[in-house]
């Protein structure tokens, strides 16, 4: 019996061993890895050593099928102008590509490039120093390429850390062969917009489609409210801390989304409801509007998966202005999609650096035509062959006033929970306008 | 052979593996997680001790206790239909018609994954062309509910698909458990007059205690940290109707960036497992098992 235990206890001592000793290892090869990387990034540019470049990616071919096309393009093309570089891609869905970049991160084992959101997202991993700077890009060949505000959205303390693939605003699309068959015209003013919804709503038709389980989406018509009542900059201030949700045009911006709310606006069932699930209700011709971002353009207009009958009948509008309120019609909510980090512990970080930057200038050219996206850099449309639509909302984009940058995208993480939260709670009446200011205020004050 | 496996050296070199396994994967992360409930930590910067600081928030935050709430409610919805499944079980163990059909109908929920079955209850609960609610309308109810946007049942709507899910699981454990009960104790009751439901409530019943005692424990700590469906079909929502705890610390970690709060509730739902198993146990712990034979 005693050999036995103290078998045993020899086990179990030499398993701990070993397992601490491995974890031991792992600390001490990645900050050696780290080291050699930083000399051998200096030392191997430009020679033609083998270098293999991991990019992670969220545009799977079921769910973004142009995007992924285009991904594969511009990496066969660069590999074919650079023999001695191979570029591993790992796809993951939206929300599962969030999840396992923060896991990556925890362990510090980042992809060389990957894609990120700007401002309070990207703000955690500035400050763990997980991305790398690339302002040496875009003072260098890039200068001058992108629209002007991209850049500066993954610009934190005067480093820009990612570059902008996308850049969209929020329009209104409305399904033209419902308003035509109740004799709607575009709602330009707010008052014109509620007897819309109050006239759609006594047919049985659903007015707009909204899937607020996803919560963000809820947020893009609290935004476009505030604006238009309390002005841009009283929006921008509230979400930055400089000024206070309690301010009594974002109270009413609130109070006006719970009357929309009562007036059966939204479609039934819109809080258990998926962002996909809203927009299937839309392009089913269930519901007659459906205010999203301009990365959805190409169901509107390319996608073959969507009957071209219904294609050709989407139009859209401007969020309606307000009587009296201090917000024009030109101003969007929008802001840059996603964009391109290098990983600060990348052991090529030169060369993934060149990819970058041969990425960005490509995906400017090709996803126009290919996925029909607004992308962030300059692009001449005139010259390409585009549906109108797309056009229509390019000029605008051009034209306008100001745009704001979602509220959940900017606030970092906590507050943009708490945002989030809100927002849903506000459109299920759960809270009253003046609880959902407070408590955003009070998350925004702890700012994490 | 049996000389091998009575090497003492021999043993050890055998359960090593499975050993360092089992550490490296549940018992070494249970302690960092622990460690990490003691920081202030979003998960990539640098870690911030604050000692029992997220769990003294912990014990004030209201929205936890009613996730844990939520999590009860499951646990005890999901023991009260261990009796039907009792029952289910020995219609089945009984020789009559069809009951090889019916036990494979019943386990068919359990081959899906969690994902599949979300996605269809999904469909099914859909407000305006769910087949649950196009069954309502064509019974003449005027405006049926949307299923999973309704605060008050939301939270209902979701046990139907989690119960459904593993009614096939503890049928199939408590089947097993009746088929090996001699048919002799089944046939002395019947010539000594007993009738079917005193065979079942006499006989059988005690002679699965055992088995009863652990799917007791199962269905109570698998509904405490209970995750999947929930995640894919309302993610909490709305309004936090339909979190759980182990929803909670998902969002808290991995939405809020708040790893060090994460982990503290996480380790929190494990005492409360350990805790709730312990208690379970000694309610249920008898002298003596029965054995007829």
């Amino acid at each position: 019996m005693f050999k036995q235990t103290k078998w045993m206890t020899v086990a179990l001592i030499l398993s701990l061993a070993v397992v601490t000793a491995a974890c031991g290892n792992n600390n001490n090869s990645s900050s050696n890895g780290g080291n050699t990387a930083s000399n051998g990034g200096s030392s191997e540019s430009g020679s033609d050593k083998k270098v293999t470049i991991n990019f992670m990616h969220l545009w799977p071919e079921g769910v973004s099928a142009g995007q992924n096309k285009i991904v594969n393009q511009i990496i066969d093309d660069y590999q074919k102008e650079h023999p001695n570089v191979t570029v591993k891609q790992e796809v993951l869905d939206n929300e599962q590509y969030k999840n396992k970049l923060k896991v990556l991160s925890a362990s510090n084992q980042l992809p060389d490039v990957g894609v990120t959101w700007a401002a309070g997202f990207l703000k955690p991993y500035v400050d763990g120093n997980l991305f790398t700077p690339v302002d040496d890009l875009l003072s260098g060949e890039l200068n001058g390429k992108f629209v002007a505000g991209t850049t500066e959205a993954y610009a934190i303390e005067d480093k820009t850390y990612a570059l902008p693939l996308e850049f969209n605003i929020a329009p209104i699309y409305y399904n033209k062969e419902i308003f035509k068959k109740y004799n709607l015209e575009i709602p330009t003013t707010y008052d014109q917009f509620k007897t819309v919804v109050k006239t759609l709503s006594d047919n049985g038709v659903a007015p707009i489609a909204l899937g607020n389980k996803d919560r963000w989406t809820g947020s893009l018509w609290y935004m476009y409210l505030a604006d238009r009542i309390a002005g841009q900059e009283t929006v921008a201030n509230a979400i930055t801390g400089k000024a206070k949700f309690t301010d009594p045009g974002l109270q009413q911006a609130a109070t006006e989304v719970q009357s929309l709310v009562d007036a059966n606006a939204f479609v039934k069932g819109f809080n258990g409801l998926s962002n996909e699930e809203a927009k299937s209700e839309f392009t089913n011709g269930n519901a007659a509007m459906y205010l999203m971002g301009t990365w959805d353009l190409p169901n509107f207009t390319t996608n073959e998966d969507i009957p071209q009958s219904f294609r050709d009948n989407v139009g859209f509008f401007k969020f309606p202005t307000v009587e009296g309120g201090k917000g024009n019609a030109d101003s969007w909510v929008g802001g840059p999609g996603v964009g391109l980090f290098v990983s600060e512990n990348s052991k090529v970080k030169d060369e993934a650096k060149a990819f970058v930057q041969y990425f960005v200038t490509k995906w400017g050219e090709k996803s126009v035509t290919g996925a029909g996206v607004i992308p962030a850099t300059k692009i001449d449309t005139s010259t390409l062959e585009l549906p109108q639509l797309y056009i229509d909302l390019f000029n605008e984009l051009n034209k306008a006033s100001s745009i704001t940058l979602f509220a959940d995208v900017q606030l970092p993480a906590n507050a943009a929970e708490t945002h989030l939260n809100m927002i849903q709670s506000l459109f299920g009446k759960a809270v009253k306008p003046d609880k959902f200011a407070a408590e955003q205020d009070a998350a925004i004050a702890k700012g994490n | 052979m049996d000389k091998v496996l009575s090497n003492k050296k021999v043993i050890a070199l055998y359960i090593l593996p499975s050993l360092l396994l089992i550490l490296a994967i549940v018992y070494i992360p249970i302690v960092l997680t622990g460690y990490y409930g003691l920081n202030e930590w979003n998960g990539i910067g640098a870690m911030k001790w604050v000692g029992l600081d997220n769990y003294a928030t912990l014990i004030k935050d209201e929205d936890f206790w009613k996730s844990a709430g939520h999590s009860l409610l499951l646990a005890v919805f999901s023991m009260v239909s261990l009796i039907v499944y009792l029952v289910v079980a020995m219609v089945l163990a009984a020789k009559i018609k069809g009951a090889n059909l019916f036990r494979k109908i019943y386990l068919i929920p359990m081959l899906l994954s969690s994902v599949a079955i979300a996605q269809l209850w999904l469909k099914i609960y859909h407000p305006t062309n769910g087949i649950m609610n196009s069954l309502l309308e064509s019974l003449g109810v005027a405006n049926p509910p949307a299923w999973l946007a309704e605060t008050d049942l939301v939270l209902f709507a979701l046990f139907i698909p989690i119960l459904w899910q593993y009614a096939g699981f503890y049928i199939l454990i408590y089947y097993a458990a009746l088929k090996n009960i001699p048919s002799s104790l089944e046939e002395a009751a019947k010539i000594d007059g007993a009738n079917s439901f005193q065979i079942a409530w006499r006989i059988k019943f005690p002679l699965v205690m055992e088995v009863v005692k652990v799917t007791i424990v199962l269905a109570v700590v698998g509904s405490l940290k209970y995750f999947d469906l929930i995640y894919v079909m309302t993610d909490g929502g709305p309004n936090g109707s339909s979190e759980v705890m182990a929803s909670y610390m998902y969002h808290k970690a991995f939405k809020a960036y708040d790893f060090g709060y994460g982990s503290a509730i996480g380790f929190f739902l494990l005492l409360i497992c350990l805790i709730a198993t312990y208690i379970i146990r000694k309610a249920t712990a008898s002298k003596d098992t029965i054995q007829y034979s």
